[in-house]
């Protein structure tokens, strides 16, 4: 493959047209926005957490293909995990965007996020990738208030 | 006249020969004899200018003197000393706010610039306004971008002290009616900023015919050396006007208590001046005359209406700014609904092709356009038919890579 067939793969474009759990959620307990001032891109990710563990997310941005990919598959990868699976994943996922995991060898165990893996020979476009993933993060260990308790 | 300036002239170019260089407008390619002068200087002209008593030094000096008087030349300013040596059109701006704002303008005052200003300007002049407590006023833009004149007559006022424009917008690339605004601006006596980044490397520029106030321009983008800019302004306001930054070259005489300024410029031009780089823009602005530019802006048009002719075969694509050549500059800014910018300028950078993708330190104007970025193609000089044609291969590469998902 070459590096942009590696970088835009299927599924990556899929998740860009069709993104998944998007949109604003009518109650959540976690919120937090990210904002790339050096590009424009933004996202926000809602969640709802109970007993530790993840039980909602979805997301709302504006970006890129690779951003709003990374963002959608991001919900489908932490829905159902724990609080501490959810952190280890947002760290192997960081070493995957970094090129420090190998997305081949483990396919297996990343599912359809080794997807991204594409991204670590375009150095520029890995704070695209990971935006969705740090306001995640940011959601659950520093929530911003949430308004949408409706 | 689709060829101007040989490839050979730019040393990265020529080293590069599969490289696309569509971003001039974020900053231009450096002609070798620019480089050759800034070595030059540092082999052979090196001492700090106005200080030592001996022979290198006053070549030094001379060296930064003459350059001014090139560069004053190049822009139409018979008066070489208010042209001012300054970081770039960005700093430019914030001594006009400092310099001239704060001691000027005040609550109940207004300011007006336009939704087609750089964050340069816009961001500068609107803390001016937050600062003295002015009115901060926008003055729309047409559908094709040019400045809305009803909207702008309708902001001028006896309040106005201030108004900045660009001569050629970053974004949209509109070249603007700057002598029609200067007329509308001086009748309510309101002082004209005019932003010149855009227009210098590729236009024959006389600021003393355009009427303005204050002109500004950056060095990088006219071929010369990143940190090193020109202020142009009136000499009875830039003498009536407080120095903004202190130290050595600016003073007269300096007392215990008190400090009186040198003359202009050099009372602008606070510390150890940026003589290299002078000179080596001073060698940019010979650069172009030598080329012409009467003929550097015959060779663009040219260029661009291939260019604009081109982008317009494309499937969904929307362009910004007016669609006629003669009334543009070389950058052309566009979008796709389905292919983001960012997506864009990386599928481009593959086929070795670089535009710029992003707000153009123009988010202003990217929330009027209805778009969070845009791609922007921009030619010179050194531009040829090929560079535009590898554009369109890569852009057509793009649209299918993305339009392949739907049959996936």
């Amino acid at each position: 493959m070459s590096g942009l067939d590696e970088l835009y793969q299927s599924i990556i474009l899929d998740h860009n047209r069709r993104p998944r759990n998007y949109g604003e959620p009518a109650v959540c307990t976690h919120r937090a926005s990210g904002r790339n001032p050096l590009c424009g891109d933004e996202v926000t990710v809602w969640m709802n957490v109970e007993d530790e563990v993840i039980t909602e997310v979805k997301f709302v941005g504006q970006g890129c293909a690779i951003s709003k990919a990374s963002s959608s598959l991001m919900t489908e990868a932490m829905l159902g995990k724990s609080r501490t699976d959810a952190l280890a994943m947002f760290d192997r996922v960081h070493e995957l965007l970094t090129g420090t995991l190998d997305p081949m060898a483990e396919r297996k165990t990343l599912g359809q996020i080794a997807a991204l893996g594409g991204v670590s020979r375009f150095p520029i476009r890995v704070k695209c990738a990971s935006l969705g993933w740090h306001a995640f993060r940011n959601a659950l260990l520093h929530p911003e208030p949430v308004p949408c308790t409706t | 006249m689709t060829f101007l300036a040989p490839r050979s002239d730019f040393p990265l170019l020529a080293d590069t020969p599969t490289l696309h260089y569509l971003d001039s407008a974020a900053t231009a390619q450096k002609p070798r004899v620019v480089l050759d002068a800034l070595q030059q200087f540092y082999e052979r002209d090196n001492a700090n200018p106005h200080r030592g008593a001996y022979e290198l030094s006053a070549r030094a000096t001379e060296r930064y003197h003459d350059a001014r008087a090139t560069i004053a030349t190049f822009i139409g300013a018979t008066d070489a000393d208010c042209t001012l040596f300054v970081r770039g059109t960005t700093e430019a701006m914030n001594l006009i706010a400092y310099g001239w704002g704060d001691a000027h303008i005040g609550a109940g005052d207004a300011i007006v610039v336009t939704a087609m200003d750089h964050h340069a300007s816009f961001v500068t002049f609107q803390q001016l306004a937050k600062r003295t407590g002015a009115e901060f006023r926008i003055a729309e833009l047409t559908d094709d971008g040019r400045i809305d004149m009803t909207s702008l007559r309708s902001m001028l006022d006896s309040r106005v002290k201030l108004i900045s424009f660009p001569h050629v917008s970053n974004a949209l690339g509109t070249i603007n009616p700057v002598t029609e605004i200067v007329a509308l601006a001086h009748a309510v006596g309101a002082v004209v900023v005019c932003d010149g980044a855009q227009a210098v490397p590729h236009l024959a520029v006389d600021v003393e015919a355009l009427g303005v106030d204050f002109y500004a321009f950056s060095g990088h983008k006219v071929g010369g050396p990143m940190g090193i800019g020109v202020l142009w302004g009136r000499r009875a306001l830039l003498e009536s006007m407080s120095p903004w930054q202190f130290g050595g070259d600016m003073i007269e005489i300096v007392g215990d208590q008190v400090t009186t300024f040198n003359t202009l410029p050099h009372r602008f031009e606070a510390g150890t001046p940026n003589a290299a780089d002078a000179v080596g823009l001073a060698v940019a602005c010979d650069y172009l005359t030598a080329l012409g530019m009467d003929r550097v802006r015959a060779h663009e048009v040219e260029l661009t209406a291939l260019l604009l002719d081109g982008l317009q075969l494309l499937d969904g694509i929307r362009i910004f700014g007016p669609m006629h050549a003669q009334e543009r500059s070389g950058v052309v800014s566009f979008a796709f609904e389905d292919v983001h910018a960012h997506d864009l300028a990386t599928i481009l950078d593959e086929h070795g092709v670089c535009v710029r993708a992003g707000h153009h330190c123009a988010q202003p104007l990217m929330r009027r356009l209805g778009v969070p970025a845009t791609a922007r193609a921009s030619v010179w000089v050194h531009t040829t038919p090929d560079d535009l044609h590898a554009l369109m291969t890569a852009l057509q590469h793009a649209k299918s890579l993305f339009a392949d998902v739907a049959l996936r």
